[in-house]
């Protein structure tokens, strides 16, 4: 952060960042509007994780001992809602902020200005989410799913603020989409072609277009919803002439995607990594294009897998199960490939590789259990189990925020100019990676002997299981205090970092100085396009 | 800042897109409606069944009908059947009454909206008459016997020996009248 400042010409290019508090108010810097985002993101993360272990601490035992229910369900709907619009979201924003600028050789976004606005709507959209907690009848209280009619009918009066909440997290979501598919297809270095840009450009090219498409349809849902409370419409109130089970449709409709959107990034961001320390080019590189822009494609057409239990006839359970199924062909490709890149490379661990490995494998697991979801007469047991909330949680924690924290170790020499605590890293990767797994893998076995998500108390047989995973979840949220040390560590020292920083790295962004000047690629004779992919 | 490029076309599309699809959202909801109606998904009971020619009557075959109710959440009305079961022909005209009574100490007002399991018999229960296409308004303790007259249709599939037909009552009193009735859109 403690950029050096020119000489301040408000003309020329190449000036530093301006001085003082307002810097960030009113940048327009991919850079600086990449490092608002992930901090964004991390404060998210810990105040989700902090409803988290209420929770957690809640379910250390059975029996109620610390929150009244009512307050157990605000707890769950308000951790599912921060984690995945307020933690997972805008930290995929903020790397593509950072990052795909200096991978295609583009001196900024396309669209600075929409930048700046992009994120500064999100802390007050989270704001107002987090302070219906302290309003009449509580927050939220429906599940992050928020179906309708107990999110309309039934629901506290915030519910309208949470609406207004979502909806301003849509318009944010679709601006800085919309900004990174115009970078993306207008800004990059000439002579650079599609198939030439790194995985994680790919990756979020067809992201953004998943998030273009799917958050008008949630804006379009908590509308429908804002009427049906305020101005007597039905369109989910079968008194009226609406039908529930529509909600479901509409919502999953844009639900599917979305969990995609939280996990293509996530491919991007390994795609990169593996090669790196496996000193090997990425094995399969147009087979993990295709493979991506299959899985973004199939995610339109499956989302009534989530409603095997809704009364369906036999012919819809059979095509939602085999579409289901068919997902795990590209991403069998994807995790293939990743195998095949390290295979006889010449490995190293560090920490971003440590994730790297972690994220394949768990989310493997994660995937797997997904599999086993799909298979529609066996999902009316998993249904609303912890069975459910092991899957989600595998494909989520370890997956999406593995590979949102081994991107942070892998690019952070290049953002700070310093190198991170190696000890201190692989110390964090080895607590986190323990604590997720004695977190959720006992999730797996609770969930199939019948434990219901969503309840603050349970059977006695599941209660060792549960003590489990409560200290699992302790360790893996103290943990993260660690990382926070690290990252501020690193931030105000460390060795310095080389420009290449990892001696397999390849990239655009590699050939730049570390840390990354405030302006790069302002002319294009300045990118070398021999070193645009590995 | 480089050069000039394209793009407030790029931005302009992809902007379309995105109020696309939030109509798409809303195109959702007549789809579902039409979706259903055809494919006789989530139970949903055709509109009134005005068909003039007399239908034969499958006197060979017997098919149980099952009636339920239900009261939405908070509803006080008493609300029942008058039978609970009928073996009716396919073809066949059949009547039955169901009764209601409000025992809440205001008028109030209902709806009542059928569903029919299996749902694949959705769509072979024709109702020439049914309480359900119009809303009850009620003063205290006031009761009523709603006629439901109904045929089977002859093409219902063999493998349906049960179909139930289950009415929830909803208590539409707060809600603007103008609207129109569940089944008769």
């Amino acid at each position: 952060m403690s950029a050096i400042i020119e000489e301040h010409h408000h003309d020329d290019h190449h000036h530093g960042p301006a001085k003082g508090l307002m810097r960030w108010v009113y940048t327009t810097n991919h850079k600086d509007i990449g490092t608002l985002y992930l901090w964004f993101s991390f404060a998210m993360f810990l105040l989700g994780g902090t409803f988290a272990l209420v929770i957690r601490a809640e379910l250390f035992q059975p029996g109620l001992q610390l929150i009244e229910p009512a307050f157990f369900n605000q707890m769950t709907t308000m951790h599912g809602l921060i984690m995945v619009f307020g933690a997972v979201m805008p930290a995929f924003v903020g790397l593509a902020n950072w990052l795909v600028p200096m991978m295609i050789g583009a001196p900024d976004m396309a669209l600075p200005r929409m930048n700046n606005y992009s994120f500064w709507i999100l802390p007050f959209a989270f704001t107002m989410l987090a302070s219906t907690l302290f309003m009449d009848g509580g927050g939220p209280n429906f599940g992050w799913t928020f179906y309708a009619p107990l999110s309309t009918d039934f629901a506290p009066p915030s519910v309208t603020f949470f609406i207004f909440a979502v909806h301003l997290m849509g318009i944010s979501s679709i601006m800085g989409s919309i900004n990174v598919v115009v970078t993306i297809l207008n800004l990059r270095a000439p002579g650079m072609t599609l198939m030439q840009m790194p995985l994680f450009v790919w990756t979020w090219l067809i992201t953004a277009y998943l998030l273009i498409a799917v958050m008008p349809v949630l804006a379009g849902v908590v509308t429908m919803m804002l009427m049906d409370i305020h101005f007597g419409t039905a369109f989910f109130n079968a008194g009226g002439g609406g039908d529930p089970v529509l909600f479901q449709h509409v919502f999953w409709f844009f639900g599917h995607p979305e969990v995609y959107i939280m996990i293509l990034p996530a491919f991007g961001v390994v795609s990169a990594i593996i090669p790196t320390f496996a000193r090997k080019r990425l094995f399969g590189y147009a087979s993990m294009v295709y493979a991506t822009s299959s899985i973004a494609f199939l995610s339109f057409i499956v989302w009534a897998h989530h409603m095997f239990t809704v009364g369906m006839p036999l012919a819809g359970e059979l095509y939602f199960m085999y579409a289901t199924m068919l997902i795990a062909v590209p991403t069998g490709v994807k995790v293939f490939n990743w195998v095949a890149t390290m295979w006889q490379g010449s490995m190293s661990f560090e920490t971003p590789m440590l994730f790297a490995i972690a994220f394949v494998i768990l989310f493997t697991i994660g995937g797997l259990s997904g599999l086993m979801l799909s298979i529609a007469p066996a999902d009316f047991q998993y249904q609303d189990t912890y069975f459910v909330v092991a899957h989600f949680h595998y494909v989520l924690v370890p997956g999406s925020i593995f590979s949102i924290m081994a991107a942070v170790y892998y690019w952070l020499p290049k953002w700070t100019g310093n190198m991170y605590d190696e000890t201190l890293g692989k110390t964090h990767f080895w607590l986190s990676f323990v604590g997720v797994n004695v977190t959720f893998f006992p999730q797996h076995f609770i969930g199939l002997a019948g434990m219901p998500r969503r309840v603050p108390d349970y059977a006695l047989q599941f209660a060792d299981y549960n003590m489990v995973s409560s200290i699992g979840a302790f360790l893996f949220g103290f943990s993260q205090l660690l990382f926070l040390f690290i990252v501020i560590k690193c931030i105000r020292t460390g060795k310095k970092a080389t420009a290449q920083v990892w001696e397999g790295a390849h990239g655009l962004e590699w050939t730049i100085p570390s840390p990354a000047p405030y302006h790069t690629f302002s002319h294009p004779d300045e990118v070398d396009l021999k070193e645009a992919h590995g | 800042m480089t050069e000039a490029v394209p793009k407030p076309r790029t931005v302009l599309k992809l902007v379309l897109v995105a109020f696309g699809m939030f109509g798409f959202g809303f195109a959702l909801v007549p789809l579902y409606t039409v979706f259903c109606e055809i494919t006789g998904l989530n139970g949903k009971t055709g509109e009134q069944y005005t068909q003039s020619t007399v239908e034969e009557i499958d006197k060979d075959r017997l098919v149980t009908i099952q009636f339920l109710t239900n009261n939405n959440v908070d509803m006080p009305w008493d609300f029942r059947p008058q039978v609970r079961s009928m073996k009716v022909h396919p073809g066949e005209l059949n009547t039955t009454n169901f009764y209601v009574r409000n025992t809440a100490r205001t008028t109030m007002t209902a709806q009542a909206v059928p569903s029919v399991t299996p749902f694949m018999a959705a769509t072979y229960l024709h109702k020439t008459e049914c309480f359900c296409f119009e809303q009850q308004q009620l003063a205290t303790g006031e009761s009523l016997d709603m006629p439901l007259r109904f045929i089977i249709d002859r093409d219902v599939p063999p493998e349906i020996e049960t179909l139930t037909l289950s009415y929830t009552l909803f208590d539409i009193t707060e809600q603007p009248q103008d609207q129109p009735a569940v089944a008769a859109e």
